[in-house]
């Protein structure tokens, strides 16, 4: 089987898959079965300076779709709500018992070199493998000048990341918090200030869903509601782009990314590997199934990895990234078109009222004896995908390639492009 | 085993089980489904453009459009959405064959074999509105005209409502004590049980605008030259009051009876175990009367019921899911055998011989041997027949009839001006709960077409 033996900031791990900084992480007790179950790293529920803060009861808001639970999740949970003796008492513990793997120390204390220094002395005592500034956090922290506060200002996180580079020998991880314009900006403000890894991404500042009886935002306490952190399955998507964008900058200069953001297999995880990550955390999927997902993500990593004759996690690593690129070097003379394989079409009709409605009539509807028929009219047809997608039945449309021998043509040189380069 | 042949006395007895096993026997076979499990289900449904189950209801429910309302939790949208296009929802749901109608035409068949549970949401959806009782549907402003109709079964009871809901104003005339009509008298208990089918005619009663004259039959009590002379219209939806006579000797013995009899008899009993019933029943007949009355009398207690049809399994008009509903349910199905003769002592059945049959140059024919079972209870339940003794008053101007039944065309227009039918007295459509109510709604809508005029 692959190796998947993960080395990222210096860190080691027998396997890629972390804990995130979260409830999973908060105490030895769910460290040590975490552990137990075969995860390769756990990144400690975020400490904070004494006296520990104060949560509310109701904290967390679900989103189902169509009967599927979770499929998003948010939370108005601060950093850790235990005194800060009792975690490193217990951090210090665990890592004695578990020393193959690795065991992170997520921290975030008010924007003062005194503060961090203060901390930051007292974590590596514990012998932790390394730190993770919680730049990231966006509620409640943020209002008292940490957490997002911190990670949406590049100078503050640049400034912040060097004290911390100074003060200790571990390594350290700056976490980057999504609700920016740019992921770049914080992502080079952090590289400047000699982080040795990013992690990203924190939860999205979001308002889950609306209680309509009680008129406030989930989750509502006491009748009342906050922004939360949105995160879960369905912020995958932003999580890859934002990784993708660090791993491709020039100005971050290959600094290793620890992907994070909706994360529930392995099939997930390979994919932010192949967009750079050298290693993943994983927070909802662990909240909604237990630690018992690592099986599978192991398994199921080192099978693919077998497959497709990948023998260490650097073989694929990053192997995505050249492919992404911006929207003006894209071929626009790449023509493709919808083909309803009509022996598999069980006549929902989705893909007609789709392409009907709301893209280009190109999937004509007949009937020949009571019989449905749907064909796609192919000088209509733009390729899309439209159809590919409402279609319920898996391999029933497929796109086929008309363009042949057109060569590659994009915006910088299209004829409607005023700001054309000549061609050479 | 006690060896009894001709001559021995009959073993038919009431009360053969405990109260309990009659609670279950007699209870919801398909129990409604809970919130979690509708969502789920309401979920499977792809909301086809054209989609074809909305072809294969014959009330052409909007089906997509209310398993959508179930899962975006808007229940009473759904309900209406049925009742809209059949105001019996509520029995369709329960006695709907959904297997040859709606869920055969999912597309979710062609794709993985298994269809969205179309009928069971259909209940999921209906029964909140039945239960709260409140009226969906309010009259139209009233026409002043006068509509008769004669039969309070589905078909009637869907064509008075329509039009009651037009504005017009309705006098049901029924011969029975009770409205309902199968639904009341021949449906399966347990797929209607308790008074399911009594409290939903409370409830499509509540439009307002409908009279009622229950134990006034036509032909007897009531002339359809006076009904055309007193009324804007009359619509006919009298059912089949006939059966089918099994021609073979000793149909007269004690003991062989009418399936639809007895199951009205069931229907309408006030304790299961009062009714008396066969230690071994003899079921002759291949519809879903044939499977009803043999699962019922299985549930009732009965030790061995064997329903025996003269062709295959293929060509019984029951559907494989009713065939194989009553094997479930400990019933023995014989094919290819038909009845020779029913034998017995003292007056009463014991016995039932029967020759085997096959088809000869796609014909049937008897092979000429046979064989016999012992009987305590034989089951006729070889069809129905419309009676047109009732219509036949007016000779002048008889109404035309084809294949035995009220001929109509397409809106439901018989031969007499003025005169419309539906349901199971006519001769168009399959005899099922949801096309009576179809033909009741079609006519009510030609009706106030025509008297709009
Ligand atoms: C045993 C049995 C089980 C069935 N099970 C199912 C099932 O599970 N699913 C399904 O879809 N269908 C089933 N059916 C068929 C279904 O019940 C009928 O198709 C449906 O009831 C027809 O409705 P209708 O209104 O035309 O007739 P009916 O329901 O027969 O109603 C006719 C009404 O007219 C009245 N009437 C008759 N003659 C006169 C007269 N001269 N004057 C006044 N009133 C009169 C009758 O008393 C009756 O109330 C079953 C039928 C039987 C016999
Ligand atoms: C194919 C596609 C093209 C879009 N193009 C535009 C656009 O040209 N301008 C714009 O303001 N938004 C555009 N949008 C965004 C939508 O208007 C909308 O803001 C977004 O899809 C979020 O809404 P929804 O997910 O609820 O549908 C586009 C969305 C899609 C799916
Ligand atoms: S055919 Fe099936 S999937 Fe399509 S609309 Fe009807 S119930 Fe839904």
């Amino acid at each position: 089987m692959a190796d998947l033996t993960t080395r990222i900031a210096g860190i080691k791990s027998p396997n890629p898959f972390w804990l995130a900084s979260a409830p999973p992480t908060d105490k030895e007790y769910n460290v040590v079965r975490a552990f137990k179950a075969g995860w390769g790293g756990v990144v400690w529920k975020t400490l904070g300076e004494d006296p520990p803060i104060v949560n509310t009861s109701s904290r967390y808001g679900g989103l189902s779709y169509k009967g599927n639970r979770v499929a998003g999740f948010t939370n108005i949970e601060l950093i850790t709500d235990r005194p800060l003796e009792l975690n490193l008492r217990e951090i210090k513990q665990v890592k004695r018992d578990w020393p193959d793997r690795a065991l992170i120390v997520s921290l975030m204390v008010p924007c003062e070199e005194e503060a961090w220094k203060r901390i930051l002395r007292r974590v590596e005592e514990t012998g932790a493998d390394g730190v993770e500034l919680n730049f990231g956090c966006p509620h409640g922290m943020s209002e008292r000048g940490m957490g997002a506060a911190v990670g949406q200002v590049p100078d503050y996180v640049e400034m912040v990341t060097r004290w911390c580079k100074q003060h200790t020998r571990m390594p350290v991880i700056v976490k980057l918090t999504p609700n920016v314009a740019s992921i770049l900006a914080p992502a080079r403000a952090a590289v400047r200030g000699g982080a040795d890894a990013v992690s990203l991404i924190n939860t999205i500042n979001s308002i889950i869903a609306v209680d309509l009886d009680r008129m406030a935002p989930i989750p509502v306490v006491d009748g009342k509601g906050t922004h939360g952190g949105y995160c879960g399955p369905a912020v995958k998507p932003v999580a890859l782009h934002m990784v993708a964008e660090i791993a491709r900058d020039p100005e971050c200069r290959n600094i290793p990314i620890a992907g994070i953001g909706g994360i529930e297999s392995w099939r997930d995880a390979a994919e932010f590997m192949a967009l750079g990550a050298g290693a993943v955390q994983v927070c909802t999927a662990a909240m909604h199934y237990g630690f018992r997902i690592v099986g599978d993500m192991i398994d199921g990593l080192g099978r693919w990895m077998d497959g497709k004759s990948y023998p260490r996690l650097d073989a694929f690593r990053g192997k995505a990234v050249p492919n992404v690129t911006d929207w003006q070097f894209l071929n626009l003379n790449y023509q493709i078109v919808a083909r309803i394989d009509q022996d598999l079409c069980v006549k929902c009709g989705l893909c007609h009222i789709a392409c009907e409605d709301t893209a280009h009539q190109a999937i004509a509807a007949s009937r020949s004896g009571g019989e449905r028929r749907y064909e796609v009219v192919d000088q209509e047809c733009v390729g899309c995908n439209l159809c590919l997608y409402v279609c319920p039945v898996e391999d029933c449309i497929t796109m086929v390639r008309l363009d042949q021998d057109k060569g590659h043509l994009d915006w910088t040189r299209h004829p409607n492009n005023p700001l054309r380069k000549a061609a050479e | 085993m006690t060896k009894q042949g001709p001559g021995v006395q009959p073993d038919i007895a009431a009360g053969r089980l405990e109260p309990e096993a009659y609670r279950a026997h007699f209870a919801d076979v398909h129990p409604p489904l809970a919130r979690e499990a509708a969502l789920v289900e309401a979920n499977r449904c792809y909301f086809c453009y054209d989609a074809p189950c909305i072809e294969a209801c014959p009330t052409g429910i909007d089906i997509p459009q209310f398993i959508r309302q179930i899962a975006t939790e808007n229940l009473a949208g759904s309900g209406r959405t049925i009742l809209e296009a059949n105001i019996f929802g509520g029995s369709c749901a329960r006695v709907c064959p959904t297997e040859v109608l709606c869920e055969a035409a999912c597309v979710r068949v062609a794709q993985e074999g298994k269809p969205v549970a179309i009928g069971r949401l259909q209940r999921y959806a209906t029964d909140p509105l039945l239960e709260e009782g409140r009226h969906p549907f309010a009259r139209a402003p009233r026409t002043g005209k006068r509509v008769a109709v004669v039969g309070g079964g589905p078909a009637g009871l869907s064509c008075a409502h329509r039009l009651a809901l037009l504005g017009h104003d309705v006098t049901v005339f029924e011969a029975r004590e009770r409205l309902g009509g199968l639904n009341e008298y021949g449906v399966a208990e347990y797929k209607v049980p308790g008074h399911f089918a009594r409290n939903e005619i409370d409830f499509i009663l509540g439009i307002g605008g409908i009279e009622l004259s229950t134990g006034k039959a036509l032909g007897r009590d009531l002339e359809l030259s006076a009904l055309r002379r007193g009324f804007d219209a009359v619509f006919l939806g009298m059912g089949l009051a006939g059966v089918n006579a099994l021609d073979a000797p000793g149909e007269d013995l004690k003991g062989v009876m009418n399936a639809v009899d007895y199951i009205a008899e069931l229907r309408q009993a006030a304790s299961f175990a009062g009714l008396p019933v066969g230690r071994r029943v003899v079921v002759i007949g291949g519809g879903n009367t044939a499977i009803d009355i043999a699962v019922q009398t299985r549930r009732l207690g009965a030790e061995d019921v064997t329903l025996v049809y003269r062709r295959g399994p293929e060509a019984m008009s029951a559907t494989a899911h009713e065939q194989e509903f009553a094997q479930i349910n400990g019933v023995k199905i014989k094919h290819w055998a038909r009845p020779l003769r029913l034998t017995g002592s003292n007056g009463h059945v014991a016995e039932a011989a029967f020759e085997y049959t096959r088809l000869v140059n796609g014909k049937l024919a008897g092979t000429g041997e046979s064989f016999a079972l012992p009987a305590d209870m034989v089951f006729k339940a070889i069809g129905q027949v419309f009676v047109a003794d009732p219509l036949r008053e007016d000779a002048s101007e008889p109404l035309e009839l084809e294949d035995g039944r009220i001929h109509t065309d397409e809106e439901g227009r018989t031969s007499l001006a003025g005169v419309w039918a539906g349901g199971d007295c006519t001769a168009r459509g399959e005899d099922l709960t949801v096309q009576a109510v179809e033909d009741g709604k079609r006519a009510a809508l030609s009706i106030d077409r025509a008297l709009r005029r």
